[in-house]
């Protein structure tokens, strides 16, 4: 194997390259390497979802995800989202619903509901389940994140 | 409409733009360098001595800084009763107990190095059960239990597994019991569960060479870690600082001192390094405090016009390797034993039983959902038997103004019945279900489990410009502390919400608040935020009453302004009054603003040692749970179809955070009532990880309705009460009957699983045809 890999890609719009060791899990490279700690760990097994960003648009459990596998994609974090100062309304709706407590498992909970936003602007309640089914809240907000969701809804 | 200006409506939490964009900062999110990462050896075995331990190798592999056993930090700690230490000393009393540990530069370094201790262990018999645990010659889980400091509250039974033992003898539970008509006698089994905070348990210390001692912890509790600390290492205070960031979910598992010591003796090693602990999943769920699993015994009398005369109510509890935080859990299970109701008559023997188990602690509800469950099931046999409605035989007992609780306390302010009822017409109570539908309530109560003098603390700063900054020791823990305080601190203070600004605790700059647990922190630090509010603006009005030349109590404080009540155009700013302090001739009058305000009970009082009379609820949140269910008979499957909770909240600060908190709740409780229970095999946790404890996702979540009632709570600030643990409580036995209710069978444990619903299915059709 390998010594270290060079990968280049964009993180929140940034280009970047860095070199990774190959066995480094993209959680750990967020958190240690890029310093954007906004990604939660919470299982590192790919049960809870804490750890969930996009790549190339598609949720991924970071944690089970190598950081090697960055290579070439695009890669947004819960800390790429706001724009200019100005939240993403996905965000903005977790707050008007009040739609978490302790806040660990809202980054990725945004993320999931984000990604699901984009493929279905107008998600049905079997489609917010089956989206944010390997999410666990155990504040238990899920009603208000459902309300918050439906909220963004194009209608 | 709220009476109050703040109070009573809804802002955004204060921590609300920081959490949903990922800039929230917890334990794991600090950076430290340079920093140390610590990995764990831990036991093998349950119960046995450590004959040999050998950290050569591990001490020799590159990257290792510093390796630690028992040896190194033998002291006792522990909060109530000082039992346990950080790491084994001499053995090892449950399977995974910290036996060893590694700091290395990486964390493949220490991983490595930790695998390289070698222990002897000489096994010894062990106990998984309490109730074998209590019978003479069960295997000694503590020899030395008569050596253990204590608080003096406490009764541990040395030369047996008793670490404590408390009793309630009210009236005369023989008369009682002769007085009924109808007397129901039956077990009930409540097992371990777990808190599975997102947040796993995380905790890093470093030892200055001056000698000052920095821990930063996932701790609900700053100010106890550091009293723990202090005590175990014999040092002052004041070298000892706490640091405590947002927490990922707490429900009492980062209550007390956690964890902390893991990491105290490997920095002590390493003075100026960071030593960081991070659990991993599978060691939250196997090393964290577990709910106690609970086997009860309760009989109850009635007479046939549906009045309970009697109780009795035998408790053992299963407190794992230490009990150091449980002790109270059963003392506060015992003081509450009649639940809702007031019952004249009452036995109650609660027993805090060491076994060879992970560790017992607190867990939200603090004993409540475990010592409630037997109580709401057996009034729905009772209502069975009598041939009456179970809310009516609840109306019939539940408590009222003027009723006494089990330890003879007066209870004031209650609205129980209207909890119930609440639910009760959610519903559609009385209404018939369909087929293999059925209908359950369940009634619940909780005061705060806490010591009579646990303290709160509050210093209130105006800035030069008149806006605030509050001072508190409380935590973050999602429970929304900031938004409320902030709240109750611009109630108090007559100044907007968005002016004021809090933190989360830092031992060395936030004044002292005992612990963030039992639903007590609205009450107890609310009570310190408005007595320091009240200084401020003493001081506020000494010193405009200077500058205006009127009298201090003719002022008021309105936002940022100070006023003459007489005559609003005599004013000065807040401004003016913070920064310039002086009068025209440019004379000082006094320094920046500085308010204090302390709170400490001062109502509670012991309990008698032999009938356990006394005052020990600083206050009694009450509430109640009602659900519709069907069961599918073929599988044995729950569905959920209304779930309702009403919470008597006195004065809800936020309605809508309040709402977020019932609905949470009502689903952790929904949660343990038919998923959660951490499986044990000879001590062994066989579920440590999601895949196998599950907890329910948005899917398996269904609508919860939550209900806020709001009867003042006549000596709470503004009438306000907890409601932070309570929504819970009752779901487990509100489903259960719900489930009686649909199929006829009567369930003694929880949680529901499918399996377990079939089997009881099964059991009865074999019931009904065997004549």
């Amino acid at each position: 194997m390998a010594e270290s890999v060079t990968i280049t890609f964009t993180v929140n719009g940034e280009k970047e390259s860095r070199i990774v060791s190959p066995s480094r899990t993209l959680l750990k490279f967020i958190r240690e390497e890029l310093n954007l700690t906004g990604t939660k760990e919470g299982c590192e097994v790919g049960e809870c979802g804490a750890c969930i960003v996009l790549l190339n648009g598609r949720p991924v459990n970071s944690c089970i995800v190598l950081a090697a596998e960055l290579d070439g994609k695009e890669l947004i974090t819960i800390e790429g989202l706001a724009q200019n100062g100005e939240l993403d309304r996905v965000q903005q709706a977790f707050i008007d619903h009040a739609a978490f407590q302790c806040g660990y498992c809202t980054p990725g909970m945004i993320m999931s509901a984000r990604a699901l936003l984009e493929r279905s602007p107008s998600p049905s309640d079997e489609e917010i389940n089956e989206a944010l089914s390997g999410n666990l809240c155990r504040c238990g907000a899920y009603q208000e994140i459902r309300q918050a969701i439906k909220s963004c809804a194009k209608k | 409409m709220s009476a109050y200006k703040f109070l009573g409506s809804d802002v955004p939490r204060k921590d609300a733009v920081e959490k949903v964009t990922g800039s929230a900062k917890y334990i794991e999110d600090l950076h430290f360098a340079p920093m140390l990462y610590t990995k764990i050896l831990k036991s093998t075995i349950a119960h046995g001595l450590i004959k040999r331990i050998d950290t050569t190798k591990a001490e020799q592999y590159p990257g290792v800084k510093a390796v630690v056993t028992g040896k190194d930090f033998p002291n006792r700690a522990g909060l109530y009763l000082v039992d346990r230490t950080y790491y084994a000393v001499e053995k090892v009393r449950y399977w995974g107990e910290p036996v060893a540990a590694v700091a290395a530069v990486t964390e493949e370094a220490a991983a490595e190095a930790v695998n390289l201790i070698e222990v002897e262990y000489e096994a010894l018999p062990a106990v998984f059960d309490p109730r074998e645990a209590l019978k003479p010659g069960a295997p000694l889980v503590h020899e030395n239990l008569a050596e253990y400091e204590r608080v003096p509250v406490f009764y541990p039974q040395p030369g047996t597994n008793i670490a404590n033992h408390f009793k309630v003898r009210k009236g005369d539970a023989e008369k009682g019991f002769a007085e009924a008509d109808l007397i129901v006698e039956r077990e009930y089994y409540v097992p371990q569960m777990q808190h599975v905070t997102i947040e796993t348990h995380k905790a890093a210390a470093m030892w200055s060479l001056d000698g000052r001692l920095t821990v930063w912890s996932t701790a609900q509790s700053p100010n106890v870690v550091r009293q723990i600390l202090a005590k175990s290492l014999g040092m002052p205070l004041n070298k000892i600082r706490v640091v405590s960031n947002y927490i990922g979910g707490g429900f009492g598992g980062k209550a007390g001192a956690a964890m902390e010591g893991l990491v105290v003796p490997l920095a002590k090693k390493c003075p100026g390094k960071v030593v960081r602990v991070v659990f991993t999943r599978e060691e939250d769920i196997q090393g964290s405090f577990t709910r106690q699993a609970l086997y009860a015994r309760l009989k109850t009398g009635v007479r046939k016009d549906g009045r309970i005369t009697a109780l009795e109510y035998h408790m053992v509890w299963d407190g794992g390797a230490y009990t150091e935080y449980g002790v109270n859990i059963i003392r506060a299970a015992g003081y509450s034993s009649t639940g809702a109701y007031d019952i004249p008559n009452v036995k109650t023997d609660s027993y805090c039983v060491y076994t060879n188990n992970p560790i017992g602690g607190p867990v939200r509800g603090f004993g409540m959902c475990e010592m409630q469950w037997g109580l709401e099931r057996q009034i729905n046999e009772i209502a069975a038997e009598l041939g009456m409605d179970s809310l009516q035989v609840r109306l019939i007992n539940g408590m009222k103004d003027g009723s006494t609780t089990a330890s003879g306390q007066e209870v004031q302010h209650v609205a129980f019945d209207k909890c119930l009822q609440s639910v009760a017409d959610y519903v559609g109570w009385g209404e018939k279900s369909g087929k293999y539908r059925g209908k359950g309530i369940a009634g619940l109560v909780k005061a705060p489990a806490q010591p009579s003098n646990a303290a709160s603390s509050c210093i209130i700063r105006i800035n030069e410009d008149g806006t605030v900054h509050v001072l508190v020791g409380a935590s973050e823990m999602g429970q929304g502390m900031l938004t409320a305080m902030s709240m109750i601190a611009a109630e108090a203070l007559n100044i907007p919400v968005g002016k004021i600004e809090m933190r989360v605790p830092d031992t060395d700059f936030t004044p002292y608040e005992w612990q963030s647990v039992g639903s007590r922190t609205t009450y107890c630090l609310g009570h310190a935020i408005l007595r320091a509010a009240e200084d401020v603006k003493k001081q506020v009005y000494l010193i405009t009453a200077q500058v205006l030349g009127l009298p201090a109590d003719e002022l008021f404080l309105d936002d940022d302004t100070v006023y003459w009540t007489k005559d609003k155009s005599k004013k000065v700013s807040l401004r003016e009054v913070a920064d310039s302090c002086k009068k025209c001739s440019g004379e000082g009058i006094a320094g920046p603003i500085i308010g204090r305000g302390s709170y400490v009970p001062t109502k509670m009082t012991n309990l008698d040692p032999e009938t356990g009379q006394g005052k020990p609820g600083l206050f009694w949140t009450f509430g109640a749970t009602a659900a519709e269910v069907e069961v599918d008979p073929e599988t044995g499957k729950i569905t959920v179809l209304k779930l309702a909770t009403a919470m008597d909240a006195g004065q809800a600060v936020s309605p809508q955070m309040c709402q977020v908190q019932v609905h949470g709740g009502t689903i952790m409780g929904l949660s343990t009532a038919l998923f959660e229970e951490v499986r044990l095999n000879q001590g062994r946790v066989l579920n440590p990880n999601f895949t196998d404890y599950k907890i329910p996702t948005i899917e398996n979540t269904p609508e919860i309705k939550g209900i806020i009632l709001e009867t003042p709570e006549g000596d709470g600030p503004y009438g306000l009460r907890g409601v932070g643990e309570q929504p819970m409580i009752a779901v487990p036995p509100a489903i259960a009957n719900a489930v009686a209710d649909a199929v006829g069978i009567k369930m003694y444990t929880f949680p529901l699983t499918p399996e377990r619903v079939w089997q009881a299915i099964q059991d009865q059709e074999k019931t009904n045809r065997t004549p």
